[in-house]
């Protein structure tokens, strides 16, 4: 069984986020860049099923600028097999990238995609779901749990209603959540290693994809701060303010 | 812009969840919005029908008992292609971010995700979204329609009640639903206690709580008093003191109750991003420098095993 994953760049999540100057983008001085957390997370759960047996390849693919070589090295570093970017400058909005990861998906024939349920940057939560749409395959969002067994995956999702329980057959899209597992670190022999593992790089022509993005973001600003109340004494003058003042009660 | 607005269901009834979306059509397109709801033997539709929707659309087929996006999207594409709609829109949850992404793929439709404003200047949308972990707002230009749309429900709030009853028209469920994806099981709820995205209370605790019968006993002990959701910070869940669907923050549910009393939540900006929009914050902590008290309203610098049982005699008492 062969299994990709995509692997985003994104600011390092313990980094700290501002506007720039002009308002339009993020500062990104200095910024540190990571593995968006969600596609560590999935990379984690293709090379335990690697580890386990039951895949026999793990491709890591990346849709960005020459910078995302980094992050693949990283995947690489891991535990992936190999490495591929698809390289362009141009602005991406989720379906662009949904249909970029199509024809990747449709070059590698993988039994399994895996990817993060959300990137950490933008947070929109749309790209699983749209690339299984665009290939007509089944799909198991926020996933808590995977077992695969006899070409079908049984998935535990993370819902806001409860834990719930799904099995789609396989090739199938699944998207992970944050209690999937906890990534390993990448140990110094596996840096070592992933220099000598191949990473391609192709452009979206190279596919036959043409993608424009009709989402921009224009602007970005810090949301309205809220402002810290009074610090009250005890209990009863914290239920006379909200019976009293505040009305809650 | 005619929006369709879908309806989250279980499979079997209507989510009270749908309001917000409802809100925002009346807000967008007072005039033009229909109100698509999909299951099998679909319960509570009239819970649909006062708000002013042109049409309630019930599509009950037996493939369409439970909520498998696989099989809900097509259904969702046929009728937003039937009907020429501009927006197809609905509340964020993990049903419709799961269903309505997928629309967008069907649609080829650009898609912007839990959106907190939304203008039209110049024949483009703009809209406003949280980015960066609810860090930082992004303003958002979209091109095209049909545009799928996810919109953040303490942001919209309820809709108005119209004078007259939208007509429920049944719908056939198209001929190309794909039944691959099967159903086994769903594990959890909320034990008779409100949903924690629609409660009017929100009390929620941390990791101080150490185990699920401690957090059940302060916790649910105080949200019951007052009738209220339980909710928990991500350390709380992570160490396993309480169910994962309780999680507020931007990796668990968005709040934004009346009132949301916060326990032992040092306040994180994780945790801050799922609750900072809720009318009136409470906050009890040991530690006077917890962040917690930055957005609380009220702040009762205490231990909780302490003052949480004197908060739910009080309130009993008020209550009186």
């Amino acid at each position: 069984m062969k299994i990709l994953v995509s692997v985003k760049r994104v600011p390092d999540p313990y980094a700290k986020i501002s506007p720039n100057a002009s308002g339009t983008d993020i500062n990104r001085d200095g910024l540190q860049m990571a593995v968006n957390p969600f596609d560590e997370i999935a990379l984690e759960e293709a090379i335990r099923l690697k580890e386990s047996g039951k895949a026999t390849e793990v491709v890591a693919v990346s849709v960005g600028s020459a910078e995302s070589q980094e992050q693949l090295r990283t995947a690489l570093a891991m535990g992936a097999d190999r490495a591929i970017l698809v390289q362009t400058d141009d602005p991406l909005d989720a379906p662009s990238v949904a249909k970029i990861l199509a024809a990747v998906f449709r070059r590698e024939q993988p039994n399994l995609m895996l990817m993060g349920k959300q990137a950490i940057d933008m947070d929109e939560n749309q790209v699983g779901q749209m690339l299984a749409a665009l290939l007509d395959l089944p799909q198991a969002t926020f996933a808590s749990k995977i077992t695969v067994e006899n070409g079908s995956a049984t998935v535990a999702r993370e819902t806001d209603n409860g834990i719930e329980t799904i099995k789609v057959p396989l090739p199938a899209i699944i998207t992970a959540d944050l209690r999937l597992n906890e990534p390993r670190y990448v140990a110094l022999t596996g840096i070592v290693r992933a220099r000598s593992k191949p990473l391609e790089t192709l452009t979206p022509a190279d596919l036959g994809v043409q993608p424009r993005a009709r989402v921009r973001l224009t602007r970005v600003e810090a949301p309205p701060a809220r402002k810290a109340g009074k610090r009250v004494n005890d209990v009863q003058e914290l239920v006379r303010l909200l019976r009293d003042e505040a009305r809650v009660i | 812009m005619k929006i369709l607005v879908l309806a989250e269901t279980d499979g079997g009834r209507v989510s009270e969840k749908s309001l917000p979306a409802i809100a925002f059509a009346q807000q967008k397109s007072p005039d033009a919005f229909t109100v698509l709801a999909i299951g099998d033997n679909l319960q509570c539709v009239e819970t649909l029908t006062g708000y002013g929707a042109q049409a309630v659309l019930t599509v009950n087929h037996s493939a369409l008992a439970k909520p498998l996006a696989e099989r809900y999207a097509p259904v969702v594409a046929h009728y937003a292609r039937q009907l020429g709609a501009d927006a197809i829109v609905a509340t964020t949850t993990t049903f419709s971010r799961d269903v309505l992404a997928r629309v967008a793929g069907l649609l080829d439709a650009p898609m912007l995700s839990d959106i907190i404003a939304l203008e039209q200047a110049d024949g483009k949308l703009v809209a406003k979204r949280p980015i960066y972990s609810a860090n930082l707002i992004g303003t958002f230009e979209v091109e095209g329609a049909p545009v799928v749309i996810t919109v953040r429900g303490p942001a919209w709030g309820k809709p108005e009640l119209k004078g007259a009853e939208s007509p429920v028209q049944a719908a056939e469920a198209p001929t190309n639903i794909p039944t691959r994806s099967e159903w086994i099981s769903l594990q959890g709820g909320s034990g008779g206690r409100p949903d924690l995205t629609q409660a009017r209370v929100v009390v929620s605790g941390g990791r101080p709580l150490k185990d699920p019968e401690t957090f059940e006993k302060y916790i649910g002990g105080l949200a019951d008093v007052l009738g209220g959701a339980v909710g928990a910070t991500r350390a709380a869940v992570d160490s396993g003191i309480a169910p994962n669907e309780l999680q507020v923050g931007q990796t668990g549910k968005t709040v934004a109750p009346e009132l949301y009393i916060a326990v032992a939540v040092s306040g994180s900006v994780q945790h801050l991003a799922g609750m900072k929009d809720s009318k009136v914050i409470v906050a009890i902590n040991i530690d006077p420098e917890a962040p917690i008290f930055q957005v609380a309203d009220y702040g009762l610098v205490a231990d909780l095993y302490q003052v949480v049982p004197e908060l739910i005699e009080a309130l009993r008492n008020n209550r009186g």
